[in-house]
């Protein structure tokens, strides 16, 4: 090898300010990826050190009485507790079965691909209509709307302590129905995905033995897409947990508690979009406390469901 | 034999079973579609019916003041594009530059994990905690020019929500991209920064658009992080310096003027409603057009 190949090589070796750039980009492309670290945490350390002066003030008790009282300094989230896993709970037992069963229409070759596209896409632009916009035809159009239903359904089963008071507009009733509204198009979509990746032959192994459609789809279908489902439906209930503003709307906002979901209530995301605003001192730590417990329990349910996708997929 | 037992038996009890089953896996998918249409029909009706120049373009009035107008929603509108602007503006470089350091940089280690572990809870957390939060660090400690509730704020609360969509759709885009141009730009000696900025970004620039605007989408809809960041106001904004003071939104002047007893102003959140249900509803159709394209080409 001559002296002068060996210079080319060398001369081609990367410019110092090309390395630089390389190593700046990388170390950026780094430091922006951290940021999505900090900010959780920071949101997580933040919300906790504002509400530990509540915390130390009320502690556990601040979870169990329903007592808000800015004036004489008496906080207690029981009632917006209650309201929040209630309504999520409630909302989740009517969404769960509507979503699927939509899920498995607009999968399974029941009707033409065209119109399974055009549900499945109307069903998606739900949740591209904004929660604030659904709160207001809550209010106008739904709630009116099922008034009467609730009426009957007090007078028929007045006697559960869930139905016991007569529905006077607002209340928790209404704010589960709308957040029905709002997590059906996580759940239906999710489900439409899961139901869509189980491998086609398993459906024709349950074909060609004779099951029915039904049948392949109770037996084989749905077991084989569960992890999904069970995935999606946790995203749906951490949704419906944090859902603040169609919730805030319809619910009543009252903080007197109450078993029945005819009466008005409240949920945590409720009572922070209704009093941070104006709130100060002691109350301001209190909804801290508040917003402290609403994120965990959305952590919890969101990383529960993060940790059942991962565990119980890849099974076919 | 029997032959019957061989033809489709209607009335047999299995096929009973199976129309019973369909007929209402299908009445579920309609219950499904019947509130986007009832609320989009309301919205066209109530809302639409109502749009000329002076609600577009009007400062509203005072709640009560006048019993047949309430004015427009013009600041509101303005508020809006601004303020998911000042989203935009934050989470599309942390977004974007964090989803290439997934895609690219990362070799799947515990680091890379953690940090998509951290943008799927993120995306997880409450819209409202993110309100509060820069609360917290921005509006009650009044750290930007002394002012509390600003536009600023308010776009950096939407930025929180609008940071998981766009660093997962860079990172998904940018692994869809074949790892042959890769090779190809490295083996002709082009240095990383060149490959990712020259190469991989424009061959996956369609899917991260498209899930920046759905992002921006999501962000320009919400509320919640608006009530006590933003705040609202009445009046258009006349200058830069009006970044720092309240800011009017579409969503939260929906909200206020829902709750007010008086019907001029419930006519005005639904002719705002409107505007903002068009506005996101045509985001959202063009990026699932654009995408469609692209995954069938």
């Amino acid at each position: 090898m001559t002296i002068e190949s060996e210079q080319r090589f060398l001369l081609k070796k990367r410019q110092p300010l090309e390395k630089l750039t390389d190593k700046a980009f990388k170390l950026f492309t780094l430091v922006m990826a951290s940021t999505v670290s900090i900010v959780l945490l920071g949101i997580f350390i933040v919300i906790f050190y504002e509400s530990l002066d509540s915390m130390s003030r009320y502690g556990f008790e601040f979870l169990t009485t329903s007592a808000w009282d800015p004036v004489s300094d008496e906080y207690g989230a029981f009632t917006a507790i209650y309201g929040t896993l209630i309504t999520s709970l409630s909302s989740l037992l009517i969404a769960v079965p509507l979503g699927v069963g939509a899920a498995i229409f607009i999968t399974e070759d029941i009707i033409p691909k065209k119109i399974r596209d055009i549900i499945g896409l109307m069903v998606e632009l739900l949740a591209a209509i904004p929660s604030v916009v659904l709160g207001l035809w809550a209010i106008f159009v739904m709630e009116p709307f099922i008034r009467p239903f609730l009426t009957l359904l007090y007078k028929a089963f007045g006697w559960i302590p869930f139905f016991s008071t007569e529905p006077i507009g607002p209340g928790l009733a209404p704010a589960i129905l709308i957040l029905v509204v709002m997590i059906l198009p996580i759940i239906t979509s999710i489900s439409r995905d899961s139901i869509n990746q189980v491998p086609n032959s398993l459906r024709e192994a349950a074909y060609g033995i004779g099951s029915t459609r039904w049948v392949a789809i109770f037996n084989v279908i749905l077991p084989a897409a569960i992890s999904g489902i069970a995935g999606g439906v946790l995203l749906g209930l951490g949704r419906a947990m944090g859902e603040t503003m169609a919730v805030t709307m319809i619910i009543g906002n009252s903080n007197s508690f109450n078993w029945s979901l005819l009466s008005p209530g409240y949920t945590i995301s409720a009572m922070l979009a209704n009093q941070f605003g104006e709130a100060d001192g002691s109350q301001v730590s209190s909804l801290m406390y508040a917003a402290f417990v609403l994120m965990l329990l959305t952590l919890i349910v969101n990383i529960f469901a993060q940790f059942i996708v991962k565990k119980l997929s890849l099974k076919y | 034999m029997n032959r019957s037992k061989l033809t489709y038996n209607l009335n047999s009890k299995r096929n009973l079973y199976e129309r019973l089953f369909t007929i209402i896996s299908a009445l579920f998918a309609i219950i499904a579609v019947i509130p986007l249409i009832s609320v989009i029909v309301y919205v066209i009706i109530k809302g639409g019916s109502q749009i000329n120049l002076d609600i577009l373009l009007l400062e509203p009035e005072p709640p009560g003041d006048d019993m047949f107008s309430a004015g427009g929603i013009g600041p509101a509108i303005v508020g809006t594009l601004i303020i998911s602007t000042i989203a935009s503006l934050i989470s599309i470089p942390i977004g974007v530059g964090g989803g290439i350091y997934l895609a690219e940089y990362s070799k799947g280690g515990a680091f890379s994990k953690f940090i998509r572990f951290g943008t799927n809870v993120l995306a997880g957390v409450p819209s409202i905690i993110a309100g509060v939060f820069i609360y917290a660090v921005i509006v009650a400690t009044k750290i930007l020019f002394g002012s509390t509730f600003s536009g600023i704020a308010g776009g950096m609360a939407l930025s929180i929500l609008m940071l998981p969509t766009v660093i997962k759709t860079t990172d998904e885009g940018l692994k869809l991209v074949s790892d042959d141009l890769r090779k190809g730009a490295l083996g002709i000696g082009a240095s990383m920064f060149t490959t990712v900025v020259k190469i991989t970004l424009p061959a996956a620039f369609r899917t991260i658009s498209t899930g920046i605007v759905l992002g921006l989408a999501r962000a320009a809809g919400e509320t919640a992080p608006l009530l006590f960041t933003a705040l609202f106001s009445r009046y258009y904004i006349t200058g830069f310096g009006d970044l720092f003071y309240e800011m009017a939104s579409l969503s939260v002047l929906i909200y206020n003027f829902a709750l007010e007893p008086y019907q001029a102003q419930n006519e005005l959140a639904w002719a705002a409603s409107f505007v903002l249900v068009i506005i996101l509803l045509a985001m959202n159709i063009i990026s699932r057009y654009v995408s469609h394209i692209t995954s069938e080409g």
